[in-house]
């Protein structure tokens, strides 16, 4: 009832959230992370000492950029809160916020605290070895660090939005086979190493050719400029014979 | 001395909390069993104080309880487990083996757990540790993710064994088992108690002080419950070396590590193929401030091919690292051989180093080696167009010349 009551009043202050439904849930691990898209309110209560986990995709050329708000409890507080949201890709791999509060501390007084992170865009390709953000999952973690012993406990209310703008994608270069989504089947143990048959790589025709860019307009003025550049040469030699 | 703390540890066993429409988002042929939840309730002697909103603890909590069974959606599977309920002698060693399941796990029975609920009186003992034991029991085969909620007023008043130990012991016996802990009107060793308690399963405390916190974080909890894993971990012990490892195929598995320990597993990467690996470990118990996981990947020789890392400080549920490494990078050493997973932590603890180790969950993902993109095709900037110019000039140039000469040769002949 409460959760209706408090989905309606955020219709009513946001009608631009109408379609995309309230998420009054979260995830407590990895694995039970509660999906969210952009722009879809979230709005979960708490308790602090929650560590509450949700995921979102992301897109090459994205910057996902998390906002968090975190309403306090008004009584049982002792002393400073640290709280902190973390974001994770796919392999669970730390992803550095490049802005946004990311770490604050909320003091005994504080009725609420707000906490941010943007990510680095997101690109198309990294190699194996680096720890850029690809497309795929990306995992929110939103956690009390540090924070009394005594508070334990006491009920929070969090909310939490989500936005993703596409940046310019021109500078990347290659594409992932396959985005970094967790493989979600159980395991099995093999005695002998199991037959997998490679994946026929799809036949794609013009794949060469470049998406449009900028590169395309200064490669191509460099040629006209390149064509008139030798009609220029040629007429030097040319007057040079009159 | 037993004294007047005979808080009313009813265990109740709320069961099953099976919700078919929160399927995950990931559809695989392998669907994930329903979560399975215990409640468990304590009716000890001390839950008859009346300091909860001037009414007594068990007042509020029956009513708390009456209110989350309505509220329970028609899938939900309930059962219930009491403790202290029945035994209100000063006898321990009888006091401490007073637990019964009043409703047994099935799909809930308004009613009946209604009535059942209804004819709990505080009355003795506190054997937290072996509710928790019997509670596990009660959901034994019922389901993969299986979780426990405890709600007790007053700390345990069997120990030994130390409940907190207990947890840990029913946590690392196998499938999943998270115990949520709720405190009524919890003290300082209570809330201690209960804090390990769920420490040790990846189980979340609350404390309620009033009868709508109460209510409010078991609906909660209740809410999460029927939000089930995509998938049940396979259980693996991983081998103290490379040669002796386990052959791993794509999938999530869990094991447990000790601290200092190294674990190893094989994964057979081959050409064209790229692995993805990683691992976490879930901080189960009070450790020491700073700490660190890391996962390599190297070759059975043992040599280093890629590694994640990652390290932390301060409270925290879990610590995680990943990598990535691609068959094509080295094509004969895939095509030869398989591919050594070493997963090892820097974990210290004062109190609590020993066994059972730390829960790991190893999540082993094989794909598609993504290609290495070629150098750009088009260019941009400046510089390119001063070069396309002065190429062109010069290309003029020349066959203005090379015209010159050809026609001069051609009018001689």
């Amino acid at each position: 009832m409460q959760q209706l009551v408090l989905a309606a009043a955020l219709l009513l202050a946001d009608p631009s959230a109408g379609p995309t439904p309230l998420v009054s849930t979260a995830g407590t691990s990895y694995l039970t992370a509660v999906s969210i898209a952009a722009d879809q309110p979230v709005k979960v209560s708490a308790v602090t000492g929650d560590y509450l986990y949700w995921q979102f995709p992301a897109t090459a050329g994205q910057r996902p950029e998390l906002a968090v708000d975190v309403a306090l409890p008004a009584q049982g507080r002792t002393g400073d809160h640290a709280w902190t949201v973390e974001v994770f890709d796919g392999l669970r791999r730390r992803q550095a916020c490049v802005g946004g509060e990311q770490s604050p501390v909320a003091e005994t007084s504080a009725t609420s605290v707000t906490l941010g992170c943007r990510l680095r865009q997101v690109r198309s390709w990294a190699e194996p070895w680096d720890g850029d953000p690809l497309p795929g999952t990306y995992y929110v973690r939103l956690s009390s660090t540090d924070l009394p012993e005594k508070d334990l406990g006491l009920p929070v209310e969090v909310s939490l939005k989500l936005t993703a703008p596409t940046g310019d994608t021109g500078a990347d270069q290659g594409s992932l086979a396959a985005p970094l989504v967790p493989d979600n089947r159980p395991g099995k143990i093999l005695t002998t190493p199991a037959p997998t048959v490679p994946a026929e790589p799809e036949e794609e025709y013009f794949a060469w050719v470049p998406d449009f860019s900028s590169r395309w307009i200064w490669t191509a003025s460099g040629g006209v400029l390149a064509a008139l550049a030798g009609l220029i040469g040629f007429s030097w030699t040319r007057r040079r014979r009159v | 001395m037993i004294h007047r703390k005979l808080s009313i540890v009813a265990a109740i066993g709320l069961i099953a909390v099976a919700v078919p429409g929160a399927s995950p988002a990931r559809a695989d042929e392998t669907t994930a069993e329903p979560p399975v939840v215990e409640l468990v309730l304590d009716v000890s002697g001390s839950m008859k104080a009346d300091d909860i909103d001037g009414e007594t603890r068990m007042t509020v909590a029956k009513r708390a309880f009456n209110e989350v069974v309505d509220a329970l959606p028609e899938t939900t599977q309930l059962g219930i487990r009491v403790l202290g309920a029945t035994y209100g002698g000063e006898n321990k060693k009888q006091g401490c083996k007073d637990t019964q399941q009043i409703v047994a796990v099935g799909q809930v029975n308004r009613v009946a757990a209604k009535n059942a609920i209804a004819t709990l009186k505080p009355t003795g003992f506190t054997p937290i540790g072996l509710a928790l034991r019997e509670a596990a029991k009660d959901l034994d085969g019922a389901g993969a993710a299986r979780r426990i909620v405890l709600i007790t007023d007053g700390e345990d008043t069997c120990t030994p064994p130390d409940p907190c130990d207990v947890a840990r012991e029913l946590a690392a016996q196998g499938t999943d088992l998270v115990v949520d802990t709720l405190g009524l009107a919890p003290d300082e060793k209570t809330r201690k108690q209960l804090v390990c308690i769920s420490q040790a399963t990846g189980g979340t405390y609350a404390a309620a002080q009033s009868e709508e916190e109460l209510t409010d974080r078991i609906k909660q909890l209740v809410d999460r419950a029927a939000l089930p894993p995509p998938v049940t971990p396979a259980e693996v012990k991983g081998a103290q070396d490379c040669a002796t490892a386990p052959l791993l195929a794509a999938g999530v598995y869990t094991d447990r590590e000790l601290i200092g320990e190294h674990r190893f597993y094989r994964v057979s990467v081959r050409d064209g193929d790229e692995l993805r690996a990683s691992a976490s470990i879930a901080l189960d118990r009070p450790l020491n401030r700073d700490y660190g996981v890391l996962i390599k990947a190297a070759t059975v020789d043992g040599r280093e091919l890629v590694r994640g890392v990652d390290a932390g400080s301060g409270r925290a549920d879990v610590i995680s690292a990943g990598l990535r490494w691609s068959g094509d990078e080295e094509p004969a050493l895939a095509a030869t051989s398989d591919i050594c997973l070493i997963v090892s932590n820097s974990f210290a603890s004062a109190t609590a180093a020993g066994a059972p180790g730390m829960p790991v969950e190893l999540s082993i993902g094989l794909v598609a080696a993504s290609r290495t993109p070629d150098a750009p095709g088009l260019g941009s900037g400046f510089l390119l167009l001063l070069v396309l110019v002065i190429a062109g000039l010069i290309a003029g140039v020349l066959a203005g010349w090379l015209t010159r000469w050809w026609v001069a040769k051609w009018k001689e002949n």
